[in-house]
């Protein structure tokens, strides 16, 4: 039986609902957010609405204000809460460097938890065999040592110096090449990925993938994109994306079980490794519960 | 050079890229933001196809839609061994015909189905699943009778005609729908025969068969 949330650390997050992009100034839009119905739309100033769904309120404009539940914009996103939400949402400051492209790349259902997706978005070990001449080719498999470290100051698990042999690394690369990573986990259904840029060995293209937890065992997977590309139409980049994602789909569907086991001894180190190891022990420590199997006390 | 209209998700889509992979032909990808742009319904989309429906191929000056259409199309003229589309053989050509429409019932239902739950189309998805299941059945009862008979293929041929090529992509991904396809073992083999095909391809979501003998 699912009951709704009851995870005062999930609650009281900013959880995404939608694309602003796709929002037609003033459309009302549903969606579901730890087993409640929500309804949201952004008026004509670019403010965000959103709302507990109810039959007798149809539009952003007659919702009684004690009615509105937390709402803001970032990243191109309407973020809300079903709790109390902290002052300010983690930081991503590339966004704000006006010469990258920014897009939702898509929004897509995915029939898996929220930290299992987090996990695999982690994992470099799949890009030749999932990701195969894009992201990762045999014989190059090796995940080559890296750091992790879980900075307190920030709350944010940081994962530097990966390394990996990548054909096609985004829309503007012209071959292959060695690629540099750096993973952030700041915020436990949201992690933002930073890789050279085929374009500017100086910078980092950025990419993040926001889940959007419809209840404990499914998301709505936002995929952003901040990426350096001059010359790729707006489609050819969310295309490239939505490949790589369409790989992934499969292999986060079919993860057993649905919700990931936080028990140290639960899984194999192969398949939790080093970053996935910190991202459980940080999901523990925090006393998340919400699509998880918590460790035995 | 054939143009193909295209959406990097759409099983439709995968039907053409496949045929034209068997084929060893080239051609020239125009990608459409079907998700989330909705291109396919813009007014430059529906002046190609006015049902607003991926994909579409532009060949010589034809424009032709409807993915199972563009097959016979593309079978007829740039398969020189004749086998994909046997234009001399009127039994199979009716036997191909069937199995086409039935293709367009697999797009209808688990096409639908996973629409639903990846993309959040508003369909009634116990609708779509047991629509997908009932049809299933029939194709692996059909395959498991041809199984018997010394038959790999959807229709009474030696070698897979456009057929096996239509029926093929939404069978593959209808996992994405929630339609498990554990009960329908002659399905599972014949989707693994399909991948060793020489010039097979994958798209997203679709993996390639896996090393040694066929599935059980
Ligand atoms: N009978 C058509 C169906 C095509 C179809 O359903 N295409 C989908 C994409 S895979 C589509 O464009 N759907 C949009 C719509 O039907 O409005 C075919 O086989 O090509
Ligand atoms: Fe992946």
């Amino acid at each position: 039986m699912m009951t709704k949330c009851t995870d005062p650390v999930i609650l009281n997050l900013w959880h995404p609902v939608g694309a602003i992009a796709e929002a037609a100034p003033g459309a009302v839009r549903e969606t579901v957010l730890l087993e409640e119905r929500l309804s949201f739309a952004v008026n004509a100033d670019g403010e965000p609405v959103v709302w507990r769904s109810r039959s007798d309120v149809q539009g952003a404009d007659h919702v009684p204000p004690a009615d509105r539940l937390p709402a803001r914009s970032a990243y191109g996103y309407v973020w809300t809460s079903l709790g109390s939400p902290p002052a300010e949402l983690f930081p991503i400051p590339e966004y704000e460097e006006p010469d990258r492209r920014k897009l939702n790349a898509a929004t897509f259902g995915v029939n898996v938890s929220a930290p299992r997706a987090i996990e695999n978005f982690l994992d470099m070990g799949h890009f030749p065999y999932v990701h195969t001449d894009i992201l990762g080719v045999e014989p190059h498999t090796e995940v080559k040592e890296y750091d992790v470290e879980i900075s307190v100051d920030r709350d944010e698990i940081l994962a530097t110096r990966c390394r990996f042999f990548q054909p096609m690394a985004s829309t503007a690369s012209d071959g292959g090449a060695d690629v540099d990573y750096v993973y952030r986990v700041p915020h436990p259904y949201c992690s933002v990925l930073y890789k050279s840029s085929p374009v500017d060995e100086a910078r980092h293209d950025v990419i993040a993938v926001f889940l959007q937890p419809v209840d404990q065992e499914h998301v709505r997977a936002h995929l952003l994109l901040c990426v350096l590309d001059e010359d790729s139409e707006d489609k050819v980049i969310k295309r490239f994306q939505q490949t790589i994602f369409g790989q992934d789909k499969p292999i986060l569907e079919n993860q057993v079980p649905k919700r990931l086991p936080l028990d140290p001894r639960a899984e194999t180190p192969i398949r939790a490794d080093k970053s996935a190891i910190a991202y459980r022990r940080w999901l523990s420590q925090k006393g998340v519960t919400y699509g998880v199997i918590p460790a035995a006390a | 050079m054939i143009t193909l209209y295209d959406y990097e998700l759409s099983g439709n889509c995968y039907k053409l890229r496949l045929l034209m992979s068997f084929l060893g032909i080239d051609h020239k990808t125009v990608p459409v933001d079907f998700y989330p742009g909705r291109e396919h319904k813009s007014e430059w989309f529906l002046k190609l196809n006015p049902l607003g429906q991926l994909p579409v191929i532009e060949d010589d000056g034809l424009i032709l839609r409807d993915a199972q259409a563009i097959l016979v199309y593309l079978a007829s003229k740039y398969d020189p061994s004749g086998t994909w589309y046997p234009r001399d053989n009127p039994a199979l050509l009716g036997e191909i015909s069937q199995w086409l429409a039935f293709a367009d019932g697999i797009t209808s239902t688990a096409s639908a189905a996973r629409l639903h739950d990846g993309l959040f189309y508003n369909f009634d998805i116990d609708a779509a699943r047991s629509g997908a299941h009932r049809l299933f059945r029939i194709l692996d009862e059909h395959l498991w009778f041809g199984e018997q008979q010394g038959r790999n293929w959807i229709c009474s041929a030696a070698q897979p005609t456009i057929a096996d090529i239509a029926c093929f992509p939404y069978v593959m991904l209808s996992e994405e729908g929630g339609i498990p396809r554990q009960d329908y073992p002659a399905i599972r083999r014949w989707c693994d025969r399909v991948k060793r095909i020489r010039g097979f391809t994958v798209m997203s979501g679709v993996f390639p068969a896996g090393p040694g003998k066929l599935a059980a």
